[in-house]
Parts: structure tokens; C-alpha cells; sequence
């Protein structure tokens, strides 16, 4: 009996090349995850959260580095059928019905979960009886859950599982995801949402540009990256005095608007409106994630350039 | 894992497929009883030796097979195209058994084409005794070696888009140098026919005019095309999936 181990990523590279071009997916990548643990792989599309995960899965070859998942090779865990997976593209076979479907994949591994309960789990028992053709979005990404979860497997592996999903799907989604880990399985996920990072992992590690730029509890991800803007028209003030009011970290002029970039945009607002009664026309936006992987790493873009 | 219950479903799968109902199981019977209900009574089909309901009964019974056959590289070309290939390699299904899956399927249905064609051939009167329809059977499935490697090598090297229409004219020009709408027997097209693995398909009827059937140029055809197919099959899927 193997020891219950979980995620050990060390010195990852993959570089794809398209005709003369090359693509640096992964740069070297340290990634460890450990039993039972909840980890989300956040980052902006293009940052090598795929390629990290098709290579824990033994889907694309590494050029460099080694993985070790529940202790072993990606093959072998995947072959013992310890694995659940969820990719991020992929439609569904035709011709069968849910609960035809899920039967079938339960019919490859050793130790799988009754259909109807994972059927259940996934939300999708009503839908049992219709043919897979025949779903919505929402409802072949709930399947592809229910398939991922059907080998009753020690590692989930979910590749941006919530697109295509309602938020109330998404909801569902997250408390059944949680209920599984909670049962001591080993959950990593990727994201491009830095909400879904914050509310369900017990860790995030950040990916940008094939490079992990940050690792630690999602709060501190958070307070890196998750700055809001808040813009308001305000003529004939004084930036020195915008950036003393607190949670500010820059302050700019535009014409008759200011531009506040704030760490607690909360706490900003109050200050604004008390200190400048006249601001108006305000709007505060939240910073994305690619805007906040671009000022994270913006001397390195500056190199490249 | 449970073998049987994912085949079971795989077959499940074929048979609701309406695309393979008709070009496999419904068309080939229509076929025949259109070209060969007319010429009943003709007892030596264009210097054949063969009465036309048996020459036909064979000929389009391996042009359903062959349909079968081919058939299983639109599913595979389609799987890869939606991703269901990639969730088939993350769970504990080998290669092997995946291949053996749809293999497996692909000679049901086919046999089912066969003993369609066989019946539809005893109601225009074909008499052969068990043991001519037992070889004839035996020639045809070993006849299907080739077009099943055939599938796994398109299948992987074609789109879910290109693949239909290059089954399809695929199918067409083998089934004709094969001798499935008229038997070839002499001329530059025999010397191409001889050489294909759709011709010894057809052949295969030569059972009824004293049990020779193939003869060693046959089986070599047959072994040949098979050899080489499934290595150019095993080299495609190799380097679809990166796997060495």
C-alpha cells in the first residue's frame, strides 16, 4: 500500500514549438501539495496553469524537472485510479444518457462510487435520462464533474471547472467540491478567478508567465492582487493630499477625475467623501487579475520588451 | 476495471448511432435486393462462376463490414476533436483495452451486417452447406483485419470534419476495384483489384466453388496489409498522444 502522499512538482519546464516560434509554458516551477490539502492554481489565461496540469496527469511529457503525485508517477497514480479529472475543454461522448455515461466510466476503475449517489452529488439525478447531445453548458460541465468523481479518487484535479456554470450552478458546484475535500482528499484546482482562490482553497499559488510568482493563503494572494480603482470627478485638489488618505497606494490626475489605485478601497471611500464632500461620478472597479499579474511582474515584462 | 460493462456500453453506443444503421445495416440490404432481386436465376454473374444473389449476398454483405469496420475511425477522429480522449487517458483505461473496445464493437456490428445479408441472401435462394458458410464467415472477419487498423490510423490522423468524407470516398473506389457492384475479372483493374484487401473481402464467396477460397496470393494480400497498416496505426496514435 502506497502512503497517502500528495503533489510534488520540482524544477517544471515545457516549452512548445510552432514552427520557428517557441512558447515558454512552464519556466521551472516548484508546486507542492500536501495530503488532504485544498490548493488553487490561480492565474491569468496564458500563465501555464493547463500545461502544469496536463503534466501532473501524464498528458504532455515535462522537457525538465521531475513530478511525484500520490507518491508515484503521474501514470501510475492515473492507471491505479486514484485520479479524478476534470479538463478544461472537452464535450461528452454521444448517444448514451447521464446516468449511461457516468455507468460506463465508473465501469474502468477498480473501486468506484454507486451512480446514483455521485449522480446525486453533481446535481444531475434529475437528468439522468437525457442523452448527453442534449445538455446545456452548465449541465455537461455538472457530468464532466460527476465522471470526475466517480472513481472515488485520493487526487481531484479540476482545470477551470466553473466556466460555462450559472452562478447558482457555481454555488452547487463549490459545496459539493468542499463536502469531497472535506472527507481528507486532495483538491488542486485552477482559476482565473481570484474570488473562487479566496472563498474554497486553504492555499493559492500564483502562476504568471510560466513562473509561480507567489504562494501562501489566499488572503495574503488577495491583499498582493486584489486592489480596486476608484475614479471620481474632483477638480483643483492636490495628489499629495489623495495619497495620505489611508488605504490609497497611488493617487493620479486626469484632468477634472482622480484615479485612486487602493489596497482597502472600503476604507478609501469613507475617507474621500468625508474629507471631499464635492467628489462625484464615482465608480470603483476591480482591479483583474491580469492587471495585477502585469504590475506584479512588470519589471520582467520591461526585460523582455 | 469491468471489461464487459464498457464494451456494453461502447455497443450501446453504435447501435442508437444513425449513421452507422444506415451505411452499415439498413443500405447494403437495400442494395441487394435492388441489384441482385432482378437477376435471380442468373447462375454465372459476369464469368464469376458465382450465381448473382450469392455474388451480391457476399459482396455487399462485405461492403456493410467494411462500413463497420471503417466506421470506428469517425469515432475516434470525433473523441480526439471533443477532448473525450483526453478524459479517456486520465482514468485507468489503457491503450490496449481502449483499442480492443472499439475493435471488439466494430466486429459485432459487423457481424451483424453479415448475418443480415446472409438472410436477405437464403430469401433469393442462396444454398451453401454449414461448412461453406462457416469458411466464407472465417475468410471475411480475417479480411476485416486491415480495415480495422485502417480506422485506428485515419482516426488519428484526420479532423472529426475531414474524416467523413474521406471514409466516404474511400469506401467508394474500394468497394468498386473490390468487384462489390460487378465482378473484375480481367484487364489493368483485376491487376489493381488483386492487390487490395477489399478484393479477397468479396472473394471470399469463392468458397462455394469448391472450398478453395483465397489461395496463397489472398492471404498474402490480407497478412500484408494488415502487417503494414497496423504499424502506420500504432506510429500515428504514438505520436498523437506523445506516448512512447
Amino acid at each position: 500500500m502506497i502512503a497517502p502522499a500528495g503533489l510534488e512538482l520540482r524544477g517544471l519546464v515545457k516549452t512548445y514549438r510552432t514552427g520557428e516560434r517557441e512558447v515558454r509554458a512552464v519556466r521551472g516551477i516548484d508546486v507542492s501539495v500536501r495530503a488532504g490539502e485544498t490548493v488553487a492554481l490561480l492565474g491569468p489565461n496564458g500563465a501555464g496553469k493547463s500545461t502544469t496540469i496536463d503534466m501532473m496527469l501524464g498528458l504532455t511529457r515535462p522537457d525538465d524537472g521531475t513530478i511525484a503525485v500520490l507518491g508515484g508517477t503521474p501514470d501510475a497514480a492515473v492507471a491505479a485510479g486514484r485520479v479524478g479529472v476534470m479538463l478544461q475543454t472537452g464535450g461528452l461522448i454521444r448517444d448514451l444518457t447521464v446516468r449511461e455515461l457516468v455507468s460506463m466510466m465508473a465501469a474502468l476503475y477498480p473501486r468506484p462510487l454507486e451512480v446514483d449517489r455521485v449522480l446525486e452529488l453533481a446535481e444531475i439525478n434529475d437528468i439522468g435520462d437525457r442523452r448527453t447531445q442534449k445538455l446545456s453548458g452548465g449541465q455537461t460541465q455538472r457530468v464532466r464533474f460527476a465522471v470526475a468523481l466517480i472513481g472515488d479518487p485520493d487526487l481531484l484535479v479540476l482545470d477551470e471547472p466553473t466556466v460555462g456554470m450559472d452562478v447558482e450552478s457555481r454555488q452547487a458546484f463549490w459545496t459539493t467540491m468542499r463536502d469531497f475535500a472535506a472527507r481528507g482528499r486532495t483538491v488542486l484546482f485552477a482559476t482565473h478567478y481570484l474570488d473562487e482562490a479566496d472563498a474554497y482553497a486553504d492555499r493559492a499559488v500564483l502562476m504568471a508567465r510560466g513562473s509561480v510568482v507567489a504562494d501562501g493563503p489566499p488572503t495574503e494572494i488577495k491583499a498582493m492582487v486584489g486592489t480596486r480603482t476608484i475614479r471620481a470627478t474632483l477638480p483643483d485638489v492636490d495628489v499629495a493630499e489623495l495619497e495620505r488618505l489611508p488605504g490609497v497606494t497611488s493617487a493620479e490626475l486626469r484632468g477634472e477625475s482622480v484615479v485612486l489605485v487602493c489596497s482597502d478601497s472600503d476604507l478609501t471611500i469613507r475617507a474621500l467623501l468625508e474629507r471631499f464632500p464635492t467628489a462625484r461620478d464615482l465608480e470603483i472597479a476591480g482591479a483583474g487579475l491580469e492587471e495585477a499579474f502585469l504590475r506584479l511582474t512588470a519589471d520582467e515584462t520591461e526585460e523582455a520588451a | 476495471m469491468n471489461r464487459t460493462a464498457y464494451i456494453r456500453f461502447e455497443l450501446l453506443r453504435t447501435v442508437r448511432n444513425r449513421r452507422y444503421f444506415i451505411l452499415a445495416l439498413a443500405f447494403p440490404i437495400v442494395l441487394y435486393f435492388l441489384i441482385a432481386g432482378p437477376n435471380k436465376s442468373q447462375n454465372d454473374l459476369g464469368g464469376s462462376g458465382l450465381s448473382a444473389p450469392l455474388y451480391y449476398m457476399v459482396g455487399l454483405a462485405a461492403f456493410g463490414a467494411m462500413n463497420a469496420m471503417l466506421s470506428i475511425g469517425g469515432r475516434i477522429a470525433t473523441e480526439r476533436t471533443t477532448g473525450w480522449n483526453r478524459q479517456l487517458r486520465v482514468t485507468p483505461l489503457s491503450a490496449r483495452d481502449y483499442f480492443r473496445a472499439k475493435i471488439i464493437t466494430a466486429y459485432m456490428t459487423a457481424l451483424a451486417a453479415l448475418g443480415l445479408l446472409y438472410i436477405a441472401g437464403t430469401a433469393l435462394g442462396v444454398r451453401l452447406t454449414g461448412g461453406e458458410w462457416l469458411s466464407m464467415t472465417g475468410l471475411i472477419l480475417v479480411g476485416l483485419i486491415p480495415f480495422g487498423a485502417l480506422a485506428v490510423l485515419l482516426g488519428h490522423l484526420l479532423t472529426a470534419d475531414a474524416i467523413g468524407p474521406a471514409m466516404g470516398g474511400l469506401v467508394a473506389v474500394l468497394a468498386v476495384l473490390g468487384g462489390v457492384w460487378f465482378p473484375v475479372t480481367s484487364g489493368a483493374l483485376y491487376d489493381i483489384a488483386r492487390v487490395l484487401p477489399s478484393y479477397w473481402l468479396v472473394q471470399a464467396s469463392h468458397v462455394a466453388l469448391g472450398g478453395k477460397g483465397w489461395g496463397a496470393t489472398g492471404w498474402f494480400v490480407v497478412a500484408a496489409w494488415s502487417v503494414v497498416l497496423t504499424l502506420l496505426a500504432g506510429r500515428a496514435y504514438r505520436r498523437d498522444t506523445g506516448r512512447v
